[in-house]
């Protein structure tokens, strides 16, 4: 049940994505984002290949507005990424419980946030804007309001029973 | 008060200004000072230090580097708050700061050091950096250490590699507190496509970056009873290392050089604009053959590591163009590892060749295997201008006081045109001076070409007439400049014969080994009209009129081009992207 992660750049995919924004500098940020689409993550090479084959940029220079960007990951993201919003308003309703619930269900410590199966990334992020549904899940774009860590630990079985 | 002539006023004086593109500028024009790291007068502003900050009436606190001048505006450089600013920006800094002074390499010319010490920092209100947040000192490179512990964010070295060589290995990676400075994915320097031209180092206000230091091991032979030191000079240091002893930049001090270096201990002294002239003789016997058969050209000059390097790394199709000469450096050290233990009846290893130079990518070149013989390194160590004048100094030699001396013959004989490859648009003047005699058989008249010169231009295109034949130079410096030639050649649109390229701008004058000098754009133009005073000065001009290079040529190497000369002068290049972390 666990999910293939290819360590191998497909470097024709790579070029496809920067042709279609032109191999332009300026829209390195959106050419990031489909690559990370396409690989669940941004592999090293990917990086590298980009910075080497636009005009004006370089590796490093990649990697830095790829490192800057909470959005972007250079871990391989898991099929189902779940983030759990610790903005204020989730916050004080107890998203960190909700946090660790997911942790300890999913064998995830700080520095290694996808699941060895390949399945779950997980990753904390500020404000969804859904305070009035605190504290708020959102996994693969789908919302799970005012969670528990009781509840969590439901929705996480459910995803697994599913994959089994 | 007409339209071109502005005034503003600092501190309440009225000051005049023209087209000065930010406040700090004016205020240094104007004879006055504020401190800043990240302004560098060669790069864009970045604004990110500020340290420069100033008071304007109206409009608060600035940073000078950054706000254009304006007509009538009133600012004020010391006031309670600028000052208060400056303190806390340095307070702020040395919290986060490996603050291993007294071993630090920068220790004495650190200019976060120098301004702490201005502002009178003595105590820091905040928490000292945690030990768990040290990063490892990055020494893979032959020419750099790189200590992010001692980073203080400036961006300086980012934009020089950027700006400079147009491939920035230097970026900034993360964000807020985990923010570094690092080559691509935090590897070692030594492992990518960085050429060593060290210009990062030369624009670091700390200890962050530095160039890997062979003082150690040349006081290790010089020392030693049983090897004889030989020693070479390049043509750039001589207008460059008085300023470490309060001369003016361009004095050339190459007597003082000589003497200096006998009395470190050195046991013979020669001088690279020797093989300069050597190199002369074969890159241009080699360009009128190319000219004549029409093949792989523009030739592309081969003495800067750094280009060299470059072409290696990212542009391998294009290696068939570079002169298979070395560099003159690399000329002279074979030379002396045949000629000199066969005179002196000793054997290789029992003597060291070392060499001083503007530049820390010779470092790198030093160690290249294809420049040994036998599995010796033709050039034992290189050494920095700035590293020889910290010898110099640590020897107790009062060089201001010393009596001027020659270098040892054969090999310290030069001509003018050996001596202007130091500045950029000399190796191509050089070699049109040769080359136009050889091809024509006629004496050229008028051998300067001044067109060729000139440090703030970085690319200079120059028409010539060899007696019918059209000719075309292109003389550039920087890799940003190079890699639009090659552009130009690889789109079918080049129309020049000859390239010429020096990494670093301006050429060797400015190179990255180079005493402090880049708060001051006007240094390196100084440096090289030092260079052409000299070859005003000598007697002879022309690399093929020096008589020690005829001898040489008569007695060992043949002629230009010959097969014992290829052996010895000529070299071969690796194409290094395909084993690079770049080929995917």
């Amino acid at each position: 049940m666990s999910v293939e992660i290819s360590h191998k750049i497909d470097t024709s995919r790579l070029d496809s994505i920067m042709a279609e924004y032109g191999y332009k500098k300026s829209n390195l940020i959106a050419i990031l984002q489909k690559v990370q689409e396409v690989f669940r993550y941004l592999p090293e090479d990917s990086m590298t290949y980009i910075g080497t084959k636009m005009e004006g940029l370089s590796p490093a220079t990649v990697y830095g507005v790829a490192t800057f960007y909470a959005q972007f990951s250079l871990e391989p993201k898991g099929k189902y990424e779940i983030k759990v919003c610790d903005g204020t308003a989730c916050h004080v309703r107890g998203s960190m419980p909700v946090l660790n619930a997911i942790k300890s269900r999913l064998n995830l410590v700080d520095g290694k946030m996808t699941s060895d199966d390949g399945l779950f990334s997980l990753e904390t992020v500020s404000c969804l804007g859904a305070c009035g549904l605190a504290p708020v899940v959102v996994i693969n774009g789908k919302v799970y309001p005012q969670m528990t860590s009781d509840a969590i630990k439901i929705v996480l079985d459910t995803l697994l029973k599913e994959e089994a | 008060m007409t339209d071109d002539k502005k005034i503003m006023f600092i501190d309440g004086k009225e000051v005049e200004f023209t087209n000065e593109p930010n406040l700090l500028e004016v205020i240094r024009k104007a004879g006055m000072n504020v401190p800043t790291f990240c302004y560098r007068p060669d790069l864009t502003p970045f604004g990110a230090c500020r340290m420069c900050v100033v008071e304007v009436e109206g409009r608060g606190i600035q940073s000078s580097c950054t706000m254009p001048p304006e007509n009538g505006l009133k600012i004020h450089l010391n006031t309670e708050k600028t000052r208060r600013i400056r303190k806390t920006v340095l307070e702020l800094l040395l919290a986060n700061h490996d603050k291993e002074c007294l071993t630090c390499e920068k220790s004495g010319s650190c200019e976060l050091q120098k301004y702490s010490e201005e502002y009178g920092v003595r105590r820091i209100r905040y928490p000292e950096k945690k030990l768990e947040d040290y990063l490892p000192v990055d020494d893979s490179s032959p020419s750099l250490v790189r200590d992010p512990n001692k980073c203080i964010l400036c961006g300086a070295c980012v934009r020089a590699c950027d700006e400079f060589q147009g491939h920035a290995v230097l970026g900034f990676a993360n964000r807020g507190s985990k923010t570094v400075v690092q080559p691509m994915a935090g590897k070692p320097l030594g492992q990518v496509d960085c050429v060593n031209c060290g210009q990062c180092a030369a624009v670091c206000p700390t200890g962050a970056l530095t160039i890997k230091s062979d003082i150690e091991n040349v006081w290790s032979v010089i020392t030693n009873p049983n090897k004889k030191t030989v020693v070479q000079i390049a043509p750039a240091v001589r207008v460059a290392l008085g300023e470490m002893f309060g001369l003016k930049a361009g004095t050339n001090t190459i007597g003082l050089i000589d003497a200096a270096l006998r009395k470190l201990g050195f046991d013979l002294v020669f001088d690279t604009n020797f093989s300069a002239d050597l190199t002369i003789m074969e890159e241009a016997s080699e360009f009128l053959a190319r000219l004549k058969s029409g093949e792989n050209l523009p030739l592309f000059t081969s003495c800067c590591p750094a280009w060299v390097k470059y072409l290696e790394d990212q542009h391998p199709d294009m290696l068939k163009h570079l002169s298979s000469c070395k560099s003159p450096m690399s000329m002279l050290s074979p030379v002396l590892a045949r000629l000199v233990p066969e005179k002196l009846g000793i054997k290789r290893d029992e003597m060291s060749i070392v060499a001083i130079m503007p530049c820390t990518a010779k470092k790198f070149e030093c160690k290249r295997p294809e420049l040994s013989t036998d599995g010796h390194p033709d050039t034992d160590y290189v050494l920095t201008t700035k590293e020889l004048g910290r010898m110099i100094k640590s020897a107790g030699i009062d060089f201001n006081k010393l009596d001027a001396e020659t270098p040892d013959n054969p090999f310290g004989e030069y001509t003018g045109a050996g001596t202007i490859f130091g500045a950029s648009g000399g190796v191509a003047e050089a070699a049109v001076r040769t080359a136009y005699e050889f091809a024509t058989g006629e004496v050229l008249e008028n051998i300067d070409i001044k067109e060729m010169r000139g440090t703030s231009n970085r690319s200079k295109t120059i028409q010539l007439d060899l007696k019918g034949t059209k000719l075309t130079v292109r003389v550039v410096s920087t890799l940003r400049e190079a890699e639009i030639a090659i552009r130009e050649i690889k789109e079918g649109k080049a129309d020049f014969q000859m390239l010429e390229v020096m990494a670093c701008p301006g050429g060797c004058v400015n190179g990255g080994g180079q005493p402090h000098s880049c708060d001051n754009s006007a240094i390196k133009q100084e440096r090289a009209e030092g260079l052409y005073k000299e070859d005003e000065e000598l007697p002879l001009r022309k690399s093929h009129c020096n008589p020690s290079i005829h001898k040489l040529y008569a007695e060992y190497l043949e002629s230009p081009n010959s097969h014992k000369a290829h052996e010895i002068l000529h070299t071969v290049y690796t194409n290094r992207f395909e084993y690079s972390y770049k080929n995917i």
